[in-house]
């Protein structure tokens, strides 16, 4: 059972809120209609087999003893309580997978 | 006796994903010349082809890396999970939880929630379409039965939970350039939904997980508002409520779903 | 939801390849382009600002449907689930045309994500001509079949590639993409006549034509063996045989197909306009007058 106190809170808070909406009437309204944000290469950046890759090099797929590190932004992001955002650690190979 | 289709598909499959087994028999450059750099052609495709998608799908977290490690980390997720269908948007859904068992990544320990938040991202980005209803809905419902209400949510919308303060941490990496960490550094709960075009990305208060998940998962909302007092004794309802439909993530509201569905699974 | 008045049928002249960059620019400059392609399988999500897009420039423009994962070749049946997708999509948007790849892409190990050659064998033929009849009945439309750029052949094969494609389209009734990029493709890396190639190619059954730029390496022996990248304009040598296949075919529909290293709008559009003015020049001459008409009534000359 619902205790009667929640359904308190809820009529209270509903009533506040439709008070509130009908003040603000139609604030969400005519809002215009748009198409999104159009995500570059959103999913198509390999949807043409063949038509998936310019490069054309071997995959160096003996390449697992790649140096992992990072060099990205998590670099410059020092968090607080002593923990690193990346570096020193990852520079290390990769044992054989 | 000549290989059949089924036996020369196999063998080309097999070697395409497996670098280690030599080109299979019987392919070969003019004039039957070798076909090693040729072969590897198709596995370069396929390869580069699968970590470039990756690299679309998970923009921030390819900028947290770098491109190297994120190539690199993404090879190594591409040699071992190849995708179901030809739906590349749905591939790389467990990529977040592969960053969190990849052991080079694993000082970075916000790297595999901010993948999680980039693949809700894009779930949402081309989840189904739905018109969100405000919460004049509620006002046809008398107040003593609010607490039976059921709210259908947004199908785009997306739960996270993070130890981290993920959201922040994406938001701040839209873009190239220096980046300070979130202050304060505190765990997020994360409402993720596309209830336009645009997919929106909200931290949520306390509770606002529970309540949500609570509704998502068909609680009636005085079953889903205890949840999250339950989950949060700070939990603020008239602002959870609120921002639950300002968020656009409540498309439906009745006191008989339970009854409807029940009512249309009988002839 | 679609406006009636914008047709579904496909003009003889020359579309593009519908690529997310350009939405915007599409969509604000409405630029003189004759169809858009899409790959199919990337409007198979259930909703979003892909769709949200197609549909704004479905409303403007005919769209031409291009399946990359259907995997036709494979020795395996066809994804029923991705038929109905298919299907779906021909319903929704109403293409001008619907095509795909004499190619598979689907193993027990997951979707290979390239368009993987087949060899060229009677088994095969019957394969490739059951799954045809197949995808044309469930998706409720004829198809394009387009010819592969390849980087190697099979010892096994016994047919010729132009010979597979006419005997396929003859006994399937379906059509024939002419990719004149991937013949440029193949004839360099197998080392014959490109020329040739498109005069035995069943120029009859031709109902579209593709045009994209490839990339260049070596290969084994140190010779050059070309890659079907499309991230570059098209090459000169390609331009001379689309010359050549409008000859032979007279004037069809011409895609420019530019997928990676997508270049700005106007760049593209003048590659489009290129093919256009070439296409202009067929359209004139009686030949290409006559190739128009019968395409209008679908009666093909067999």
């Amino acid at each position: 059972m619902i205790k009667s106190a929640t359904a308190l809170a809820l009529a209270s808070a509903v009533t506040a809120m439709l008070a509130a909406a009908a003040s603000s009437s139609g604030a969400a309204e005519g809002k215009e209609k748009c198409y999104g944000v159009a995500l570059k290469g959103q999913n198509d950046c390999a949807a043409g087999p063949g038509t998936t890759c310019a490069g054309t090099a071997r995959i160096d797929y003996q390449g697992n003893a790649w140096k992992y590190v990072a060099k990205g932004t998590c670099v410059t992001m020092e968090l607080p309580g002593g923990r690193k955002g990346a570096l020193e650690a990852l520079k290390r190979d990769l044992p054989k997978v | 006796m000549a290989p059949t289709l089924s036996e020369i598909q196999a063998a080309f499959a097999a070697a395409l994903v497996d670098p280690a087994l030599p080109v299979p028999d019987g392919l070969c450059g003019p004039g039957g010349g070798p076909a090693a750099r040729r072969f590897a052609v198709y596995r370069n495709n396929v390869v580069v082809g699968l970590t470039e998608a990756l690299r679309a799908r998970f923009p921030v977290t390819d900028r947290l890396v770098g491109p190297e490690f994120f190539g690199a980390m993404a090879r190594a997720y591409v040699a071992a999970h190849k995708p179901a269908s030809p739906l590349l948007m749905h591939y790389g859904d467990d990529l977040p939880d592969f960053i969190a068992a990849f052991e080079p990544a694993a000082i970075i320990v916000y790297l595999a929630d901010v993948a999680r938040l980039e693949a809700a991202w894009s779930q949402a980005y081309h989840a189904a379409e739905a018109v969100p209803i405000g919460i004049a809905a509620l006002a046809a419902i008398p107040t003593d039965e609010l607490a039976s209400v059921h709210l259908t949510l947004h199908p785009s919308l997306r739960l996270l939970h993070s130890a981290h303060p993920v959201a922040s941490i994406w938001a701040a990496h839209q873009t190239d350039g220096p980046v300070m960490p979130p202050e304060p550094w505190e765990p997020e709960d994360v409402l993720v939904v596309r209830p336009e075009a645009e997919v929106l990305v909200h931290r949520l208060p306390a509770g606002g997980l529970a309540f949500l998940a609570a509704l998502e998962a068909g609680a009636p909302l005085g079953v889903a508002v205890e949840r999250a007092t339950a989950a949060a004794p700070a939990f603020d309802l008239p602002r959870n409520l609120a921002g639950a439909f300002e968020a656009g993530a409540v498309i439906a509201a009745s006191i008989s779903a339970a009854v409807q569905a029940l009512a249309e699974t009988c002839p | 939801m679609l406006p009636t008045s914008i047709a579904a049928a496909i003009p003889a002249r020359a579309g593009v390849g519908l690529k997310p960059e350009h939405y915007r620019a599409i969509l604000e400059s409405a630029p003189d382009v004759a169809f858009f392609e899409i790959h199919a399988e990337n409007y198979m999500g259930a909703g979003g600002p892909p769709h949200r897009y197609l549909e704004a420039i479905r409303a403007r423009y005919p769209i031409s449907l291009h399946g990359v994962g259907l995997s036709i070749g494979a020795d395996r049946a066809l994804d029923r689930e991705h038929l109905a997708r298919l299907r779906g999509l021909v319903e929704r948007y109403e293409p001008g045309l619907f095509s795909e790849h004499l190619a598979w892409s689907t193993h027990d190990t997951g979707f290979l994500n390239d368009l993987l050659p087949v060899p060229y064998t009677r088994a095969t033929l019957e394969r490739v001509c059951d799954h045809v009849d197949e995808a044309q009945e469930a998706v409720g439309r004829r198809m394009l079949l387009e010819n592969p750029s390849t980087y190697l052949v099979f010892a096994e094969s016994t047919i010729p590639e132009v010979d597979f494609l006419a005997e396929v389209a003859a006994r399937t009734g379906c059509g024939l993409l002419l990719d004149v990029n991937n013949v440029e493709v193949s004839a360099t890396n197998h080392g014959y006549d490109p020329t040739a190639y498109l005069d035995a190619f069943p120029a009859e059954h031709v109902g579209e034509i593709h045009l994209g730029g490839f990339a260049a390496t070596t290969d084994d022996r140190g010779a050059r063996l070309l890659i079907d990248a499309h991230g570059s304009p098209v090459d000169d040598r390609v331009w001379a045989l689309y010359r050549h296949a409008l000859g032979l075919c007279g004037a069809v529909p011409t895609l420019i197909e530019w997928d990676n290293d997508v270049p700005a709008w106007p760049i593209l559009h003048a590659e489009a306009r290129r093919a256009d003015a070439l296409l202009a020049r067929v359209a004139a001459r009686p030949h290409g007058e006559r190739r128009a008409a019968e395409d209008l009534h679908g009666t093909h000359a067999l």
